[in-house]
């Protein structure tokens, strides 16, 4: 007896996750490629200095294509895109993933009172999810900023309305399928209170959408808040953003494209590898694709 | 009369419905004596699902008393009630949404003992899941699987070694084989019975096909419409079937016999009636082949036609 138990001892779900997802070749290349960034942008600041490196003008290398000595070139008015690029990603990075996550907790939460107990919870917050779904993130963002000034926490807080509201419908709508199943009533009948029911059990049958919306949602975010730096509610102007980098070199598309394409084409691999993570944790999380 | 372990009194639920109330279940009245079956047999829509439920208190009912072990549970809330989810549980039908797929078995079946602080400490709570699974005959290699990966009949095993986890007095078994091929029913009901006797259990047993009440059941209860038109020990129920419609549920048992000697089935023309807005009459007799004027008059009560044996029926009155 005393060996079966032995045997059959259960692994963590962290270590179970994490056994499939190695499996998954574009989900470890999406996680080393965010890891690699993370590592990179926190490192820049030690190695760049900020007044001089990123924002110093100099003129004198002004739009010098990629080479050895600039890897990704220097902009209009001389400034290292490589160090930017590195130093940017704390913005875009810290800016999404924070926004994203406060919208997660509360997305989730809303979703998942309003899909549980139905009638006027429900009511309210989806009214009012609609309303916020009506108007144009960009909207809300520049509505909240000007109210609460312009500063990096209300821009977060801005951008995790919007975030807030899509989490809260998808939540909503698998929260729905899920109360329905006979195990919710048979938690029900061992008398376990609701929020444990929601907790244990509605909440990780509807994470799969959820995870996918996350990385998602974070490229998306980036984007918008490159739009609202472009606004001038945004990060400040010389900051290395890159959704503020990319539409400063809109000017310069013609002559040096490069300071266009590169910021693009971070954002882009940024997105692709959030998405190639998402798919693989989900899968991962999901005991049916267990192997 | 110690000896009744749930009463329930006049039970109804109403659900709100667009075109009005549907009667779901429309004033039943039964007893479980404690360590029987209570067979509760009918079509689907009948209510016998609601009335199941409604014991558990998984669904309010409308009005009625349930009386469990001569408590009145009735207007319990879900925190009165908890104590009480270690004496009554239920076995559902469908085996594979009866049991969280993110969950393994060892989570599925040792939630209600830690819920319930049952059993402390984790080698503890290891040791008396794999005891449970031992009860049900669920080899103990598969403790970390998934649900998925199991078949019906042993998905149904997991599902009652949980509602065993708690020792409770009270299992209502909703329909716990339907879901299940043939050859399993048997190994399933066969458990069932054996843990009746070893543990005492009291079931109340509901299900669509006679058959297996027959084998399982002390007294049968048949439900039509919401409303029990039928009630009585299952030996006599068997022997002298006296509403149209529990002679209809019976004849459709299948017999193995071939050629001439099979007997005659009688089937029930039409569809079950809308629950909803019923009008006083009684609620077979647009299928009756026996309907007379006194049929429609008025909605026939209960009434004893023999010691213990209950029929509502307007041409026995």
């Amino acid at each position: 007896m005393e060996t079966t138990i032995e045997k059959t001892k259960s692994r963590s779900l962290a270590s179970e996750t994490w056994r499939r997802l190695k499996k998954n070749k574009g989900a470890i290349i999406g996680l080393i490629f965010l890891v690699v960034l993370v590592i990179a942008a926190l490192a820049s600041g030690f190695i760049y200095d900020y007044d001089t490196q990123i924002i110093g003008q100099n003129i004198s290398q002004r739009l010098q294509r990629p080479s050895s000595e600039f890897w990704f070139g220097t902009d209009q008015v001389g400034r290292d895109i490589f160090a930017r690029i590195l130093y940017g990603a704390r913005y875009s990075l810290s800016i999404s993933a924070g926004s994203v996550l406060i919208g997660l907790i509360t997305g989730i939460i809303l979703g998942a009172v309003a899909g549980f107990y139905g009638g006027l919870a429900d009511d309210i917050i989806m009214r009012i999810a609609d309303v916020l779904y009506a108007i144009p993130n960009i909207m809300i963002a520049v509505v909240i900023v000007s109210l609460l000034g312009s500063s990096t926490i209300n821009l977060l807080l801005a951008l995790s309305v919007s975030a807030a509201t899509s989490f809260a419908r998808i939540t909503r709508a698998s929260v729905m399928t899920i109360r329905g199943q006979e195990y919710i009533e048979s938690a029900n009948a061992i008398g376990m209170p609701n929020w444990k029911i929601i907790l244990k059990h509605v909440i990780p049958n509807c994470l799969s959408p959820i995870i996918v919306q996350v990385t998602l949602l974070i490229g998306t975010t980036i984007i918008a808040a490159s739009s609202l730096s472009f606004l001038g509610i945004g990060v400040p102007a010389p900051a290395p953003e890159w959704g503020a980098m990319l539409s400063e070199g809109r000017d310069f598309m013609r002559s040096a494209s490069y300071i266009c394409i590169i910021p693009g084409l971070v954002i882009m691999a940024t997105v692709l590898a959030l998405n190639l993570l998402g798919d693989g944790l989900r899968d991962a999380l999901d005991p049916k694709m267990k192997t | 009369m110690t000896n009744i372990i749930l009463e329930v009194q006049d039970l109804k639920k109403y659900f709100t419905t667009a075109k009005g109330q549907l009667h779901a279940v429309d004033g039943v009245t039964f007893q479980v004596e404690k360590g029987t079956t209570l067979g509760i047999v009918g079509e689907s829509g009948c209510g016998k699902s609601t009335t199941g439920r409604s014991i558990l208190k998984l669904i309010e009912p409308t009005s009625g008393k349930i009386l469990f072990n001569g408590e009145d549970i009735t207007h319990y809330d879900k925190r009165k009630m908890r104590p009480l989810r270690t004496e009554m549980q239920i076995i559902f039908q469908d085996p594979f949404s009866s049991l969280d797929p993110r969950q393994t078995i060892s989570q599925i079946i040792s939630e209600p003992l830690i819920e319930h602080n049952l059993v402390k400490g984790r080698q503890a709570i290891e040791k008396r899941t794999l005891e449970l699974m031992d009860t049900v005959g669920l080899a103990s290699r598969l403790v970390n699987t998934y649900p998925h990966e199991l078949d019906g009949g042993r998905r149904q095993r997991i599902g009652i070694a949980r509602a065993l986890a708690v020792n409770p007095q009270l299992i209502v078994c909703d329909e716990p084989v339907s879901a299940l091929d043939v050859s399993i029913q048997a190994q399933v009901l066969n458990l069932l019975k054996k843990l009746q006797k070893d543990l005492g259990l009291t079931y109340i047993f509901i299900t669509h096909d006679l058959a297996v009440v027959k084998y399982f059941s002390d007294n049968i209860a048949v439900m039509y419409l919401g409303q029990m038109v039928e009630k009585s020990s299952s030996d006599d129920l068997f022997k002298s079937p006296t509403h149209p419609y529990t002679q209809a549920l019976l004849s459709a048992i299948p017999y193995p016999i071939v050629g001439k000697d099979k007997p005659e089935r009688k089937l029930i023309k039409g569809e079950i009636t809308s629950p909803v807005n019923l009008p006083d009459e009684c609620r077979f007799s647009k299928r009756c082949d026996y309907t007379v004027e006194k049929c429609l008059e008025r909605n026939p009560a209960l009434k004893e036609i023999s010691p213990g044996h209950f029929v509502a029926c307007a041409r026995v009155e």
